[in-house]
């Protein structure tokens, strides 16, 4: 029986933060049946302030806890502190937005706390298992975040097809993991390192078991073909659940897919990169044309973040290369910081727009935007700029990163592909544009003070943080994965 | 505090001043229009200020600024910003036309007067970085950045169509933009730096490689020139767009490809650019035809004189890919020539157009009895695109000539004389479209009803209009100085195609 060091401790801190914060939360909801609207979304962010103190603390540290289950090292805190971060925003544009839409109930904040726990277990977890285990922590309030709306029928849907989906893929990663462990003996990632390094892995089944789990894992970051519920799911949560999955969802999952396949299975890189290369040659292709067809915003976005994971799972591609792997991790991490502000800021002004039972959503009544609230279109063709990946924006400084590593890693076709899709979005991207500056109309905003604050705030990082790229790829190409 | 205050950075980015205080005033449309055009008159001001400081006797790269901005995880993305005699005439042609643009709004634009001046401020940024940046993803930046603006002006303050106008705008040139960004990184990665300078000095690329490198920085250039076949954007933006868009279209924004052929193509990939010099002046001279005969053709003012573009940058190209002092002096000569000539064209479109509301050429005819004045001021203009000797598109052109016939002797770039003939043919199908045009708006009895009572020009249009005139007559009477500016570096520049190992043909 292994015993409980100080260092376990030290290392699961801001997770028995987060949740023993989230429990609490859920006895203070139940037991005080009629508090301020306000106090339960400001608990919400002290929790997620003290658990991002606690990361903080983890800065520099690396190290592994419970027999190596769970690894803090430089990735682990980028991708918390990143969670932590899309967690306080999507509070911001929850409050107002939960009330307005008759949603306002406490145990959306808790459930919102224990996805982001999941989604942090998932960028230290050192066991397949683990892996498991986080991506159901993450899941699960998520299901039911979707289905907040009820007994709206369309949020009903999309928390049922999520569920169903969800669990479909559940059972695929651990069908994975199984194969994996029949490879090689364990589902830790250091006996599993140590296993195909004295060559006792069984090739077939690792091969097989790899390409279970980025079904698995493909399914959360919305890759193609496994993307089918995002449209629908982003389309009928609430806004405010959409916002916070379309970036805390997308982020495990591939913390989980980086760690995984550049700790465990670069070994199997020729046989798991064709198929890598083959998704996300699909996912930027087919988000990328589906999203032209959109006449509905949040669908529109739902699409475009589909084909930025392909973006995304460009860099994973050159995972196996030597000269890439470095870059691969930092290139991510820093398009995901990019791409957390501009779709947050975009999800914000989205929410401004929005009116009750679905209205308010179709690029037509985003017309004369441009005119009535200058800012509020500014700001989203800001988003949109950096979407498309148009200097000056961060967006443009993490597609400039990402296809560093692309081309590295020696695949120039997968960047032509690349830039062709950057090429097609920006259509799409623009017509938003050409509708708010362009046409004339009078759309129906709603003002409040925290999605203003969230949008504008969100712009200007957007142009202003690209001018100080140095700090922040530094950073990023700090928080290097710890390999066995 | 003094990295602020380097000339470069001031001409650069001082009307972001203006941009930002557009943002927070509120009120009358005037107080924007004079803010922009205080803005702009201050940067032409600081625009001069570099011209003074610039010593035209030094071939290399003046008043550098250059710093680290991107050394982590491998990267050497600096920012670096520096002025040689490539690059001055075409600031300033920015930063003198700016101003002039502005001024031309004035009751062109009353919808909207404070976002149509902030997109125009960050139009000039973008334009005046374009032409001063030493490090490729610097460049990258303000290349790319001007798209936007641009496309504002075009989709909100432009034609009928101007949607249409504004996304194929955008879309075309990014389609060339993407593959230039593909060969920035490739150069980034395997030579180390983006520093262009460097870049140069250092050499070494492969020969099969500069093919395709040639080909990714062509892709973008050539579409902003842009060059037949790559033109079809160039008619629905230019048709589209406001006036004050179509001359910074016209004037500036067409020469970033032009100049970006020159600094980038030319020096980085010097083997590859003789190599296709050939087939660059071959599409050259069949945009210069084309564009004279597609101008010929059209009924409407505007769409005519966009044309004409197509058939006067084919000069430049040609001059450009001469590959010798006369060619390349020609070209950015004409470059200016160009911006002045057809800016002042458009310019004068957009004054019969807020008179009349149509560009139709039948709607004109006899106008020199009304507006004798505005007659006179077109006159020279048309005379001064048709390159009249005198006036300084002659200058440009017949330099630009002289150097394509030495690039045709033997042991020059071109090989063969045919593309200075056939370019001479566009000299003289030039006269023919601009005269048919002064023709049909001026000449003959005055036959429109609504032509009778139309105003002349007042005194603002002719502010707009004079120092463009006077310019016109300044390069073509005394082209010296101007020339002088360039000089010394065109010959240094020139040197790397006198190596042994670039045998020309």
């Amino acid at each position: 029986m292994p015993s409980f060091t100080s260092l376990d401790l030290q290392v699961l801190l801001p997770q028995i933060v987060l949740v023993a914060w989230a429990c609490a939360l859920l006895l203070v909801v139940v037991f005080n049946k009629d508090l301020e609207p306000g106090t339960v979304p400001f608990l919400t962010l002290l929790g997620l302030l003290a658990t991002g103190v606690f990361v903080l603390f983890q800065i520099g540290l690396e190290a592994e806890g419970f027999g190596g289950m769970l690894v803090v090292d430089g990735f682990s805190t980028f991708i918390d502190l990143l969670l932590i971060l899309g967690g306080l925003l999507t509070v911001a544009l929850s409050y107002g937005y939960l009330q307005r839409m008759n949603l306002a109930r406490g145990e959306y904040y808790a459930l919102l706390l224990f996805s982001i726990s999941g989604m942090m277990l998932m960028a230290s977890a050192g066991d397949l298992i683990l892996v498991f285990l986080a991506l159901e922590l993450l899941s699960i309030p998520l299901y039911v975040l979707a289905a907040f709306a009820r007994p709206e029928a369309r949020s009903e849907e999309a928390g049922m097809k999520y569920f169903l989906l969800g669990a479909f893929a559940s059972s695929f990663l651990l069908y994975g993991v199984a194969l994996v462990y029949g490879a090689t003996g364990s589902t830790s990632f250091t006996a599993i390192v140590a296993a195909v390094a004295g060559g006792l892995a069984h090739p077939l089944y690792l091969v097989l078991g790899a390409g279970l789990i980025l079904v698995g894992l493909g399914f959360k970051v919305a890759a193609v073909p496994f993307h089918m519920w995002t449209p629908d799911v982003y389309q009928g949560a609430p806004t405010s659940v959409t916002a916070f999955m379309a970036l805390g969802a997308k982020t495990a999952g591939f913390a989980a897919l980086l760690r995984t396949f550049l700790v465990i299975l670069p070994s199997i890189s020729e046989q798991i990169t064709p198929v890598l290369l083959w998704v996300t040659i699909a996912t930027l292709i087919a988000g990328n044309l589906l999203a032209i067809a959109q006449n509905n915003v949040k669908r529109m976005l739902a699409y475009s973040s589909i084909s930025h994971a392909g973006f995304i799972l460009m860099a994973v591609v050159a995972y196996g290369s030597d000269a890439a792997r470095f870059d691969v991790v930092a290139s991510s991490l820093f398009y995901l910081l990019a791409f957390a502000f501009a779709s947050f800021g975009s999800w914000a002004v989205v929410m401004a727009l929005e009116q009750r039972e679905g209205r308010g959503l179709e690029f037509s009544d985003y017309a004369g935007l441009g005119r009535k609230h200058r800012g509020l279109a500014i700001a989203m063709a800001v988003f949109m700029l950096s979407f498309t990946g148009v200097p000056p924006t961060l967006g443009f400084a993490g597609k400039f990163f990402l296809f560093r590593s692309v081309l590295e890693g020696g695949f120039v076709g997968l960047a032509i592909v690349g830039m062709l899709a950057s090429l097609i979005s920006a259509y799409y991207y623009l017509r938003l544009v050409v509708v708010m500056f362009m046409q004339d109309g009078e759309p129906q905003v709603v003002r409040e003070t925290w999605l203003n604050l969230t949008a504008m705030a969100s712009a200007v990082a957007t142009v202003l943080l690209f001018v100080f790229s140095e700090p922040l790829f530094g950073w990023a190409a700090q928080a290097v994965i710890k390999l066995f | 505090m003094d990295f602020i205050f380097e000339p470069l950075n001031l001409v650069t980015f001082f009307p972001l001043l203006g941009v930002l205080a557009l943002l927070f005033l509120k009120g009358r449309h005037d107080l924007a229009r004079w803010v922009a055009l205080g803005t702009s008159l201050i940067t032409f001001g600081i625009s001069l200020r570099v011209l003074s400081l610039f010593d035209s006797s030094n071939p290399a790269l003046q008043m550098v600024i250059n710093r680290d901005w991107i050394q982590v995880a491998g990267w050497n993305i600096k920012y670096a910003l520096g002025i040689d005699g490539l690059s001055v005439l075409l600031v300033l042609l920015t930063t003198f036309l700016a101003p002039i643009s502005i001024l031309s709004t004035w009751h062109a634009v009353e919808d909207r007067v404070r976002d149509f001046m902030l997109f125009f401020l960050l139009l000039e940024v973008g334009m005046v970085g374009v032409f001063l940046a030493q490090d490729l993803f610097l460049f990258y930046i303000f290349w790319e950045f001007t798209l936007v603006p641009m496309y504002f002006l075009i989709g909100i303050w432009g034609g009928d169509r101007r949607m249409y106008a504004a996304i194929k705008f955008f879309l075309y040139t990014m389609a060339g933009s993407i593959l230039m960004l593909l060969a920035i990184l490739w150069l980034g990665i395997n030579q180390g730096t983006f520093y262009l300078p460097d870049l140069v000095a250092q050499g070494g690329i492969p020969g099969d490689v500069q093919y395709w490198l040639f080909l990714a920085f062509a892709a973008a250039f050539a579409i902003k020139v842009p060059m037949w076949p790559l033109h079809s954007w160039l008619p629905d933006a230019h048709v589209q767009a406001p006036t004050a868009g179509s001359v910074i279209l016209a004037g500036v924004l067409l020469k970033m490809g032009t100049y970006g052929f020159l600094r980038f193509n030319l020096p980085l990939f010097p083997q590859a650019t003789v190599q296709l010099a050939p087939a660059i002046a071959t599409l050259a001279v069949i945009g210069i035809i084309y564009g004279a005969i597609v101008s010929y053709s059209q009924k409407d003012v505007k769409k005519l004189v966009a044309y004409s573009s197509i058939s006067h940058l084919g000069f430049v190209m040609l001059g450009l890919f001469a590959l010798n002092a006369q060619g390349v002096e020609g070209a950015i000569l004409q470059m200016v020539n160009h911006g002045i000539s057809t800016g002042a064209l458009f310019l004068i479109v957009g004054f019969i157009y807020e008179r009349r509301h149509t560009r139709e050429l039948e709607e004109f005819g006899g106008l020199w009895q009304v507006m004798p004045i505005y007659a006179a001021v077109t006159l020279i203009v048309s005379l001064s695109s048709m390159g009249l000797p005198g006036l300084n598109g002659f200058v440009g052109e017949f330099t630009i000539l002289l150097g394509a016939w030495g690039a045709g002797q033997a042991g020059g770039a071109l090989g063969s004389v045919w593309y200075t003939a056939i370019a001479a043919i566009g000299v003289i199908l030039a006269a023919v479209y601009i005269l048919y045009m002064f023709q049909a708006m001026f000449l003959g009895p005055l036959t429109k009803k609504a032509n009778e009572k139309l105003k002349d020009l007042t005194w603002r249009e002719l502010a707009v209009i004079v120092p463009l005139l006077a310019l016109i007559f300044w390069i073509g009477l005394y082209p010296k100085p101007f020339f002088d500016l360039m000089h010394p570096t065109v010959e240094q520049f020139l040197t790397i195609f006198q190596s042994p190992t670039l045998a020309l043909h």
